[in-house]
């Protein structure tokens, strides 16, 4: 263990560690408290001025209720929903086919292709920009939920194939085999053998793909105009334009914004952190 | 690695035991012969690829070559394009507003290479075994989660002269994202916030894969504090170092959110980069042949890393 384990420390020591846990962690996060305060704060109070001290009376319920009903918040939501669900699950299930193919089969081009699905993650998202834009409109996508749907699943298929890919390699080879030798199918080995090996594997990368969908701002405001197929990112960011004053709204507003990750976050944290981890040290 | 930290681990799926000896991977048929079960599992390896090959060639690739070969023309998007050589070029290598973000660029890169050192911090800290830990560590890691958007308000709002956080805390208040000299660190650090919590669940993770051994060794031999870390910690951490740096960079570049958010990349354009500056002459000024060669230049200094990394990864392989 390093640092040394606080078991082995002073008592003195010890007892001073412990007592600066809560402190440091409120330092660390104070900006996300004061927003979460100020979300309840009622709007008297926030023309008055008190901006920092304690609420004195919460409007949980107004602020929220305004935030909700008075902008298109819930239709923002819902659109962030009807984005994300899907695109989490195409990339997932393009992304497994791929890495299934890419790590059980030796065929040349192999390693070439396998390069350009770990380069295309890296791609900076600005020279795609302006084609992708072309093509939704093209396609009659534009300002659609589907063009940004299809968008994120193609760029996230990547990181999920480049992902995949090395989890299933890592799968003893022989279980390919004994299934080949029992006479199955290619796609039954991959359905039956190896797909509910990776079920983790796809567990920690839905929650990972899901943020980093649900958190997309530059696309939403590349792909859409207008509040039809806004989500949620571009709805907040917009709030703030408009309510300049209004803080309380716009930390309702981040509230909701931020409240699917990290609840996502917190439901699944160690497929979360392993997933983040995992394609970190192999990426 | 992924088994300590979490229950996946491939490595603890028994194998049927297969009674086949030399299970071979599908070996490379010789010429024309190929065998019946080899060529099924040639046409079952494309077509398992054959969907996301496609959408990463529509939505990756060809957006790739058409950016850059629309960097060749001057368009508005509507009108027809016209072929104007390298005179985007030309122009970029004039525009005061393309060294400022460049600049900016620069210092995003080298402030956000702080997160690795402050993530480690963190994580010492907080690699202790006491009551609640997990919980702590979790709640140190949350930032990461939020989307830049949340972030860019939560800190705008942090640093808003007249009733911000910051504003309270000097007593008077520094209008951080209106001042030219400040607004680009005003963003940084905001962005640090994020990226630290990304570099210490990294380095956390790190740090359980260590060799307990080697540490009571040197222990014994009088080893502590510092050196131990600096002799010891640190190279069996190296991967992680690694990794944390590669993300960290990645993410300098890629900024674009927070300062959307926070500043849309004023006042006066202070507070551009590479990625805003391309994002509003495409979006606002619709020149989107200009802002194409913005885009590429980009590329290309991505492409040195893109190009550096992959060899090491691939190296690795073999």
């Amino acid at each position: 263990m390093f640092p040394m384990p606080v078991e082995h420390w002073k008592p003195l020591n010890r007892r001073i560690y412990k007592l600066s846990l809560p402190i440091a962690l409120l330092i660390w996060l104070l900006p996300m408290i004061a927003v979460m305060v100020t979300s309840i704060r009622s709007t008297e109070e926030l023309t008055e001025g008190n901006y920092w001290g304690w609420p004195k009376h919460f409007a949980l319920w107004a602020n929220y209720h305004e935030a909700l009903t008075t902008s298109p918040m819930l239709h923002y939501f819902f659109n962030s929903v009807m984005i994300t669900v899907p695109a989490v699950a195409g990339a997932i299930a393009l992304a497994a086919m791929a890495g299934f193919s890419l790590a059980v089969y030796n065929f040349r081009g192999n390693t070439a292709l396998f390069a350009t699905f770990v380069a295309g993650n890296f791609v900076p998202i600005q020279i795609l920009m302006i084609p992708v834009r072309d093509l939704s409109l093209h396609m009659g996508l534009f300002n659609t939920l589907p063009a940004l749907i299809l968008f994120h699943i193609a760029f996230q298929t990547g990181f999920c194939t480049l992902f995949l890919r090395n989890f299933i390699k890592q799968l003893p080879y022989e279980l390919v085999e004994a299934a080949r030798i029992e006479g199955a199918g290619e796609w039954t080995v991959f359905f039956r053998i190896v797909l509910p090996l990776i079920r983790p594997a796809l567990a920690a990368l839905s929650i990972l793909v899901f943020t980093f969908v649900w958190n997309d701002y530059f696309w939403a405001l590349c792909l859409t105009q207008g509040d039809e197929a806004a989500p949620l990112t571009v709805g907040v960011a917009a709030l703030k334009g408009q309510w300049t004053t209004a803080w309380n709204l716009v930390s309702a507003g981040s509230i909701l914004a931020a409240l699917p990750s990290v609840l996502m976050f917190f439901a699944m944290q160690r497929h979360f952190v392993a997933g983040l981890t995992f394609g970190a040290t192999k990426g | 690695m992924i088994d300590s930290a979490s229950g996946i681990a491939p490595a603890a799926v028994v194998p049927p035991q297969s009674s086949t000896a030399q299970p071979a991977r599908p070996a490379t048929p010789a010429r024309k012969g190929l065998s019946p079960s080899a060529r099924r599992q040639r046409r079952a390896a494309w077509l398992f690829l054959a969907p996301a090959c496609l959408m990463v060639a529509v939505y990756v690739l060809y957006p790739i070559l058409t950016s850059i070969s629309l960097s060749f023309y001057n368009w508005d998007g509507m009108s027809d394009k016209t072929f104007v050589g390298l005179a985007n070029y030309v122009e970029l290598m004039h525009a005061p507003t393309f060294y400022t973000a460049l600049k900016n660029n620069l210092i995003w890169l080298l402030l956000f290479l702080l997160s690795p050192p402050a993530g480690l911090a963190i994580a010492l800290y907080l690699n202790q075994e006491v009551g609640g830990i997990r919980l702590v560590k979790s709640l140190f890691f949350a930032p990461f989660v939020l989307s830049g958007v949340v972030v860019g308000l939560i800190f705008s709002w942090f640093y808003d002269p007249t009733f911000g956080l910051l504003a309270m805390m000097l007593g008077h208040g520094i209008p951080v994202l209106g001042d030219p000299h400040y607004v680009t660190f005003g963003i940084v650090f905001a962005a640090l916030w994020p990226q630290t919590a990304y570099c210490m669940i990294l380095y956390l993770t790190g740090l359980t894969s260590i060799n307990a051994e080697q540490i009571e060794a040197a222990r014994m031999e009088g080893a502590k504090g510092w050196n131990l870390l600096w002799y010891l910690v640190l190279p069996q951490l190296r991967p992680t170092t690694f990794m944390a740096i590669v993300v960290t960079i990645i993410g300098a570049l890629r900024s674009f959110d927070l300062i959307s958010v926070m500043s849309g990349g004023g006042p006066f354009e202070s507070s551009t980069v590479l990625a805003y500056y391309m994002y509003d002459q495409a979006i606002k000024y619709y020149r989107l042949g200009y802002s194409a060669a913005i885009a590429v230049v980009l590329f290309a200094i991505m492409l040195v890393y893109i190009a550096w990394h992959l060899r090491r990864m691939l190296r690795n392989e073999h």
